[in-house]
């Protein structure tokens, strides 16, 4: 992206014309579910400190809302912002067939071709409208730990009223370690997703302007 | 206090971010650097405030209160709260207070009262005997903390939709306020007072509560977090306007239900 764009805008009409990539809703709902996910993350760090499940805490510096009462603040106010974004998302990926063509078939044997490649760094990224087999199963395996943490987070939120989700989950004090296991998967996600797209600099490019 | 965040020294943030821009196609520059513009302007006029300070808090407690309704709306006055078997009681049993357990309150079982207030027919304050000889109910349930930790316990007591029916209270009043020996005081919703699990608890696994426990009375209502469970009553009033409480006015979620 770099080397392109400081030439200046005359050398990008294979971009500016390009087919779209990325349509603007996924952009939108993107960015939103980014700032949600930090925030609710954040958040969460420093309530997990308030009676940690493990042997260590959560430095402050990285935490969010100063103290437990704020942090909640922040938890439930940003939950909001990821619930409702969330259901866009995965309403208009069902509608407009955007998760059937992009994130089906899965296959094993291609997930293990497409994995050595990737290790080698003989991966191709020419065309980023379709995605490999790797990335097939790490999306859709996001979307369903997505699922997890909003539903473990629920019946933590409410043992009580929703108190047959919490025994799902096997009961209060499990579905706390679900909810922390599925928050370290979503960062170990984030880790890997951000390292790639800074390797891949282009695919950034199209989460921001489409192309 | 508003904490500044200086910019740092030899560098024009307007410069850097145009600088930034210049990656980027023309269209998309634009509309970066206006957002840019105000994006930076809001960090360097407030610094970390924005995301860590009284004045982001003050805006989160407007979606508090907004949760306060949700969680009104979802409580159903017929779910109860799961009870559990005696042999998963925790034992001990922690305390726990913003105190220690010696600063604890040592209330006077001969002196004390329970006064009664507000819209209540009658407003005879109560003594300790003539609440033990009340119709008893008994549960094992779960006691979660703001916190996350949570701990099984039995309780036993007068139902408090029986106690508020006996003392003639106005059920259909908007609020319960207890206060506390130690100045300690929560306000819940009528609807959650007249939750049949909702108790006057005189007893923590059949004996008289003791002073950690509450002693000698504690609210406990296991549709709520624990600091929504006021140990060491005092005084009950009910009310139609919110008397807040002593964690709900510092920011912890006035609902806070299970």
């Amino acid at each position: 992206m770099t080397i392109e764009a400081t030439a200046g805008p005359s050398t990008l009409p294979d971009t500016a014309t390009g087919p779209v990539i990325h349509p603007w809703w996924v952009r939108v709902t993107h960015w939103i579910n980014a700032l949600a996910m930090l925030l609710m993350i954040g958040s969460g760090w420093q309530i997990y400190d308030a009676a940690p499940l493990f042997g260590f805490e959560f430095p402050r510096q990285i935490a969010l809302g100063n103290w437990l009462g704020g942090a909640l603040l922040w938890h439930f106010a940003a939950m909001w912002l990821l619930v409702i974004n969330g259901l866009v998302y995965v309403a208009l990926g069902i509608l407009t067939g955007r998760f059937r063509r992009k994130l089906f078939p899965i296959r094993p044997r291609e997930v293990l071709y497409d994995l050595l490649a990737a290790l080698r760094g003989k991966l191709s990224h020419d065309d980023l409208s379709m995605y490999n087999a790797v990335q097939k199963l790490l999306y859709l395996g996001i979307l369903l730990t997505g699922v997890v943490i909003v539903l473990s987070g629920l019946s933590i939120w409410k043992p009580v009223q929703f108190h047959t989700l919490t025994s799902f989950f096997g009961g209060y004090n499990t579905a706390r370690y679900v909810h922390f296991a599925a928050m370290t998967a979503i960062v170990t996600f984030l880790v890997v997703h951000v390292t790639l797209a800074i390797l891949v600099p282009k695919s950034l490019r199209a989460m921001i302007v489409g192309r | 206090m508003p904490r500044q965040r200086k910019p740092m020294p030899g560098v024009d943030p307007k410069l850097l971010i145009k600088d930034a821009a210049k990656l980027l196609p023309e269209p998309s520059r634009r509309l970066f650097l206006r957002g840019a513009a105000s994006l930076g302007a809001l960090a360097v006029l407030s610094g970390c405030d924005i995301i860590d300070g009284d004045t982001s808090e003050n805006a989160l407690r407007v979606i508090s209160t907004f949760n306060d309704r949700v969680q009104a709306f979802l409580f159903n006055p017929n779910t109860l709260a799961p009870e559990y078997p005696e042999s998963m009681i925790t034992r001990p049993f922690p305390f726990n207070a913003y105190y220690s357990e010696d600063e604890a309150p040592d209330v006077d079982a001969d002196k004390y009262r329970l006064e009664i207030g507000g819209r209540v027919d009658n407003k005879q304050p109560w003594t300790l005997p003539e609440l033990y000889k009340l119709p008893e109910v008994s549960q094992i349930t779960r006691h979660v903390c703001v916190e996350g930790w949570s701990a099984i316990g039995s309780w036993q007591g007068v139902k408090l939709s029986e106690f508020l029916k006996l003392i003639g209270a106005d059920l259909s009043a908007k609020y319960v306020w207890f206060q506390c020996a130690e100045g300690y005081s929560n306000t819940i919703d009528m609807p959650t007072a007249l939750h049949p699990q909702t108790q006057l608890t005189l007893k923590f696994d059949h004996q008289i509560l003791q002073r950690a426990y509450g002693f000698p009375i504690k609210i406990r209502i296991p549709t709520k977090l624990g600091f929504k469970n006021p140990k060491y009553v005092t005084a009950m009033w009910v009310q139609n306007n919110d008397g807040g409480g002593y964690w709900e006015n510092q920011g912890y979620n006035w609902f806070s239900g299970l």
